[in-house]
């Protein structure tokens, strides 16, 4: 067998499926809001986004008095479908074992939103959205943004939705840097936090690795300086091999070695060729070419430089300045094998909570499954989720 | 003595309805109803629910291990997993109304150092501890010429966690030396039966078994 990489190149099944992917951008399978050009969303830039899109989902009934309204902040590749089918994949929502009727976020009880972040690609205003200067998609035209502005961009949603306070503001990883900026712009908006798997800003190393997916994506001659949409080609090679690269810091290195070990992929020797021989390989080149089915890259490109952009202690001047006079209740909750947003730096979120005298809970969960357990099936993760909420809930007299 | 100091403490947990600890009655005792509140080395939030339930505190916890986190965050309590040594001092001065460490003291690495704390964090500290003192105590070492076994005090001397055992008259010199007050003390034997220790600190630090003080830090002049 020859030496060959050919299993993450684009193909016909991709071109149907990335095109379904990119109908949601401007036609998504969700709510949608759309706020004039005559609304401009000023962004922590300077810059101005007009018109702006947010796609979002609701579960649950909100409750005569707004009281029960819970936002799930989604992370760098999640989207609105937090507890419903994926629209392009066709898979389960991204969330559904954790939100949903009697789970720990129950829909029966609560009112739970959750929306597409700004420069996403799932119907929120973002680098595959029309420019209306050009009249084309924005590509690199769209300007960087921040986590404060998709924060910002969501306070619009709930603007709208004439929601003055949130019951809760849950999300891990990305989204937990989203719940720690709401509590610290909209202070009086946010009666409970559930800020998981998380950091206060992000690290030399997390931004290297994020660097080293862009630089693939870009590396990639079909990226053509972020000008694909309407060409026949997409970066479909290089966001695979940035998705590939990010995957690994996602899974501790025992799941790993206890999920793949040396095991090889069909086969019961070595093909001595470039092949995926080893089944976490073929794993990989199959998250990759999955994803790309249904991720625009120049998003990807946009929402990581925003994460690396992310430091509440540069913008508070210390990080316990971004939660003075917070009423909010939060519940901090790490897992002890994530190493991308290790428990250490979950801490440093408890102790500047602390360190303001603010109520907080924090909870280190066993899991051996690296980052991903907040997507997990973790049941410890699930019974403080739910006694935390309950008991806020019984706090606020929701019914 | 009179009747009502000898009166057993007893009380039921409404919610194992198993026997609520002697020194976390008299906690209760001593705290205000309405304060704030933080229990370090909270372990399963037995103690700050009976605050809760029956002082109506504004309570917090924090918590070495991890399940018993867990268990109490899952019940709605807000315990933050970590550790009297090196989780206190993020704290600003004075936010509590009670500092309380029950029956912790002795299992830290710093003793001195997590009392200081307590001290700063709180506006009063109450602390409780088992008495090294106690002449069973005494008479098991005396005798038996090897570290006590007691149903206080159970484990061996190489499974204990409790690196730093004192007696009431120790506690009391590093009480002195930290310049703080006495409030109030309380000392009591194995049926709960509660001993004013003022009265004479060399009796009690006999006959008590385990000991609550309630501290406050002296005014800086």
């Amino acid at each position: 067998m020859a030496a060959s990489g050919t299993s993450i190149d684009p193909s016909l099944r991709h071109a149907t499926a990335a095109d379904a992917a990119l109908r949601q951008v401007s036609e998504p399978d969700s709510l949608v809001i759309r706020f004039p050009a005559s609304e401009p969303l000023r962004l922590d830039s300077g810059r101005d986004i007009a018109p702006l899109t947010i796609a979002y989902k609701t579960y649950g009934e909100l409750n005569a008095c707004k009281s029960n309204a819970i936002l799930i902040c989604h992370a760098l590749t999640g989207d609105q479908h937090v507890a419903s089918k994926h629209p392009v994949t066709g898979k389960g929502g991204w969330w559904e074992t954790l939100v949903g009727p009697g789970k720990p976020v129950d829909t029966n009880r609560f009112y739970v939103i959750c929306a597409n972040i700004l420069g996403g690609c799932m119907g929120s205003t973002g680098p595959a959205s029309l420019n209306p200067a050009t009249g084309r998609p924005y590509g690199v035209e769209f300007p960087v943004i921040t986590v404060g502005d998709m924060v910002n961009a969501q306070a619009r949603l709930l603007d709208h939705l004439g929601i003055e306070q949130l019951f809760s503001v849950i999300g891990g990883s990305m989204g937990g840097m989203q719940v720690l900026q709401w509590c610290a712009r909209y202070k009086d908006r946010v009666f409970t936090a559930m800020p998981i798997a998380t950091a206060p800003w992000h690290t030399a190393q997390n931004i290297a690795f994020h660097e080293v997916g862009r630089q693939a994506v870009m590396a990639d001659p079909d990226w053509q300086g972020g000008a694909y949409y309407g060409t026949e080609a997409r970066p479909s090679r290089g966001l695979a091999v940035a998705r590939m690269a990010a995957h690994i810091t996602y899974l501790s290195e025992k799941a790993l070695q206890d999920k793949f070990g040396r095991g090889l992929q069909n086969r019961d020797a070595h093909s001595f060729s470039f092949d995926a021989d080893f089944k976490i390989e073929s794993y990989l080149r199959h998250q990759g070419s999955t994803f790309v089915d249904r991720f625009d890259a120049n998003s990807y490109l946009y929402i990581t430089r925003a994460m690396d952009y992310f430091d509440l202690e540069a913008e508070y001047g210390k990080l316990a300045n971004a939660f003075t006079g917070t009423k909010t209740q939060f519940c901090v909750v790490s897992f002890t094998s994530d190493w991308l947003y290790p428990t250490r730096d979950n801490k440093e979120i408890v102790k500047a909570l602390n360190g303001v005298a603010a109520n907080v809970s924090f909870v280190e969960i066993e899991s051996d499954k690296g980052h991903d357990a907040f997507l997990l099936d973790e049941a410890i993760f699930f019974d403080t989720v739910r006694g935390f909420l309950n008991a806020a809930a019984k706090k606020r007299g929701i019914a | 003595m009179n009747e009502e100091t000898r009166a057993p403490l007893v009380a039921t947990d409404q919610r194992t309805q198993r026997p609520v600890r002697a020194d976390h009655l008299l906690i209760a005792e001593m705290v205000a109803p309405g304060s704030r509140v933080l229990d370090v080395g909270c372990g399963d939030g037995a103690l700050l629910e009976l605050l809760i339930s029956q002082k109506d505190v504004d309570g917090r916890g924090v918590e070495i291990s991890r399940d018993n986190v867990n268990a109490c965050v899952a019940r709605g309590l807000s315990v933050i997993q970590g550790d009297a040594d090196q989780d206190l001092s993020g704290y600003p001065d004075k936010a509590f109304d009670y500092a309380i460490l029950s029956l912790t003291i002795q299992a830290t690495r710093q003793p001195k150092v997590v009392l200081e704390n307590l001290l700063r964090i709180g506006h009063r500290a109450i602390v409780s501890f088992p008495n090294f003192g106690h002449w069973k105590i005494r008479a098991a070492l005396l005798f038996t010429g090897r570290m006590p076994r007691t149903p206080n005090l159970p484990e061996t001397w190489f499974d204990s966690q409790d690196s730093h055992l004192c007696t009431i008259k120790d506690f009391s010199d590093l009480v002195a030396l930290l310049n703080a007050e006495v409030q109030d003390a309380v000392a009591f034997n194995s049926r709960g039966q509660r001993l004013a220790i003022k009265n004479s600190l060399s009796l009690q630090n006999l006959l008590g078994e385990k000991a609550v003080f309630l501290l406050s830090p002296r005014e800086k002049s």
